[in-house]
């Protein structure tokens, strides 16, 4: 059997490529289909590590939690609404979960900064020193606050990316330099390493910190003192992440007195969810894909079987030759099997080099990321055997059921 | 041993819609290993039809076809493949060679299907194609060859495998009269050679003459039967 599949495979190859042109159309739809979800799953797998990158730079293992919403008259306010959380919740947070390794604050305000005869109405973020960690900052020059720097309420300042390039000239030195909030001047002590588009498409390098005590008393003012505008907390490993959202909530439903009838008035958030919402996006993306590989390979399957048909009518006397001479009907099906295989094989390697080829020259031209994974080529090739062997049936079966004698006599 | 082929009031009845057609009525026939047979009858008469049946590429509709003491009648289509493959080598009238293969592909073909090692069928397959006087020819397609040497490269196909019977439709039905020697020639060796049994089916009485045994046909019976001495043992 091993020898007549080898002269069969052989024989199929050379009926292929004597009709070069005709086994290239009847391809075609398969290396469409093919190419089509090599590139799609490319860009798709390129686009997700991108969105995983983004999530990434919100820092390890964050929990973030925003002041909830306060019901004035029946009135929702909305997230934010309620100033709930303050530097002692951060603080009592810390004491009290022993999961949480570090927990931090921050306050930020849109307000005009300005550097000489440049300004920029950009955020300023009051953070506490703890706030650079658990985010994940890192410098390309200079470098953080120090817990002195807060106490004391020093105007010290930390620069992000766009905020830098928006008040400084390329050339000029921004660290020792001063620029001027609200007219209260802070010296630049670091420049933040960029961090780019935040999951939700924010700038995440449009910012300047200052310490918290500093922009409490100096900058922003405060209607009670203390009071942040989130509370951030991280654990020292993502499976914690669960648990310690729990304890949180606990802690703070405590420290504000929550009945147990009443909602909270704070919202918890962690990296997890925000992954998730990418996730069922990407989800989108690959049933839509599916969708567009379906069509394309079942058209391309329909190529195979109506040229597949062709050929058994023109070859009808080279089967009664073969059943003649002592061809069994499996011989017969699996020679015609074995040419529906090797066209939608071969069509498919094919859409494997066009879908590579089209993921880089997306890459080249539009920019975007593309990983060509090795998965979905194996997987193409096995989705495109599985095309032919279907296709291939009806065909090779009817050439199979054909009777000797008339399949001789046919002129 | 019995006799290669033995027909016991064989029919063959096709239906055509309403009409009833008897192609093969009440045969009744015995051939021994070793023969030369000319199946000899006007076209309609059945002798096509007896081939068909005796070849194995059909079965009858009534009565007993036994084959080397199997019997043909009841055989299912595989079984019948096998003995085609075996037992049986045919060459027809227009040759029937796969186009664009090669005559050696050609000729080995019918070992393909018994699955022998591919060296052992290529081997077996040059070794045919050099009986019938093809060698050097191996890799020739069937369009680079003249009428007689196709007719010989089916020949060789039709006796790769061994058979012990050989049918040949009309051979020289497409060939001039040398390459209808050289053919028939070839065919009368295998037999007195090899003891491979012959049924030649034609229409033309001198190359009938070939034949040691003369079977005529008509209306789907066989009206003659006559043993002779072969025109060819005479002039050897």
């Amino acid at each position: 059997m091993l020898g007549f599949m080898l002269l069969t495979v052989m024989t199929a190859l050379r009926v292929l490529s004597r009709n070069r042109l005709r086994a290239g159309l009847t391809m075609l739809g398969i290396v469409i289909g093919v190419g089509a979800v090599i590139a799609m799953v490319s860009i798709g797998q390129g686009a997700r590590a991108a969105v995983q990158a983004q999530v990434a730079s919100m820092g390890t293992n964050v929990i973030i939690i925003m002041p909830g919403s306060t019901t004035v008259s029946g009135v929702r306010g909305g997230q934010g609404g309620a100033v709930t959380l303050t530097v002692s919740d951060a603080a009592d947070l810390k004491k009290r979960s022993p999961l949480l390794s570090d927990t931090g604050w921050a306050r930020r305000e849109v307000i005009q900064i300005v550097n000489g005869n440049r300004n920029w109405n950009g955020p300023v973020n009051g953070i506490s020193p703890s706030y650079l960690t658990i985010r994940d900052w890192s410098f390309v020059s200079g470098g953080a606050f120090t817990q002195a720097d807060m106490d004391a309420a020093a105007r010290v300042a930390l620069i992000g990316q766009t905020t830098l390039e928006n008040l400084f000239d390329p050339s000029e030195e921004a660290i020792g330099a001063t620029i001027r909030i609200k007219n209260v001047p802070f010296q630049i002590v670091g420049v933040l390493a960029p961090k780019g588009q935040s999951a939700q498409g924010s700038d995440q390098d449009d910012v300047l910190f200052i310490p918290f005590t500093t922009a409490e008393r100096k900058v922003f003012g405060s209607q009670f003192l203390g009071s942040v505008g989130a509370l951030f907390a991280s654990t020292e490993q993502s499976a914690d992440l669960p648990e310690a959202v729990e304890h949180v909530r606990e802690v703070l439903r405590g420290r504000h007195r929550l009945q147990s009838e009443q909602a909270d008035d704070f919202t918890i958030r962690t990296q997890v969810d925000i992954g998730k919402v990418q996730e069922s996006t990407g989800q989108t993306l690959t049933v839509m894909l599916f969708a567009i590989a379906s069509v394309s390979l079942l058209v391309g399957g329909i190529g195979i079987m109506n040229i597949l048909l062709v050929s058994v009518t023109e070859r009808t006397r080279e089967i009664g030759v073969r059943m003649a001479v002592g061809a069994k009907r499996v011989h017969i099906l699996m020679q015609f099997l074995i040419e529906a295989v090797t066209l939608s094989l071969v069509g498919g390697v094919i859409g494997v080099m066009v879908g590579i080829i089209g993921a880089r020259l997306t890459t080249a031209i539009a920019g975007w990321p593309t990983i060509i994974s090795l998965d979905s080529i194996v997987g193409a090739c096995i989705f495109s055997l599985a095309v032919g062997l279907f296709f291939g049936l009806y065909p090779a079966n009817k050439a199979a059921r054909l009777n000797p004698i008339d399949a001789l006599r046919y002129e | 041993m019995g006799s290669l082929i033995v027909c016991e009031n064989m029919w063959k009845i096709y239906r055509v819609g309403d009409v009833e057609v008897q192609a093969l009525r009440e045969i009744n026939l015995s051939i021994d290993r070793g023969e030369f047979v000319a199946v000899m009858g006007t076209s309609g008469s059945g002798k096509s039809t007896l081939m068909n049946i005796l070849g194995c590429l059909d079965q009858p509709t009534r009565g007993r076809y036994q084959l080397d003491g199997m019997d043909v009648g009841t055989a299912k289509p595989d079984l019948l493949a096998e003995l085609r493959n075996r037992q049986i080598g045919f060459v027809f009238q227009s040759f029937n060679l796969i186009p664009r293969t090669s005559a050696l592909e050609n000729a080995q073909l019918p070992l393909l299907y018994r699955g022998d090692p591919l060296k052992e069928q290529r081997k077996q397959a040059a070794a045919a194609l050099q009986r019938v006087g093809l060698s050097g020819r191996e890799q020739h397609y069937p369009s680079q060859l003249s009428g007689g040497q196709q007719q010989r490269v089916a020949i060789a196909r039709a006796l790769v495998g061994t058979p012990s019977l050989l049918f040949a439709d009309e051979p020289t039905g497409n060939l001039d009269t040398a390459s209808s020697r050289e053919i028939l020639d070839i065919l009368a060796e295998l037999n007195r050679e090899d003891g491979i049994t012959i049924i030649l089916v034609t229409h033309e009485p001198d190359i009938a003459a070939y034949a040691a045994r003369e079977l005529v046909m008509k209306d789907g019976k066989i009206v003659q039967d006559v043993r002779r001495v072969a025109h060819l043992s005479v002039v050897r």
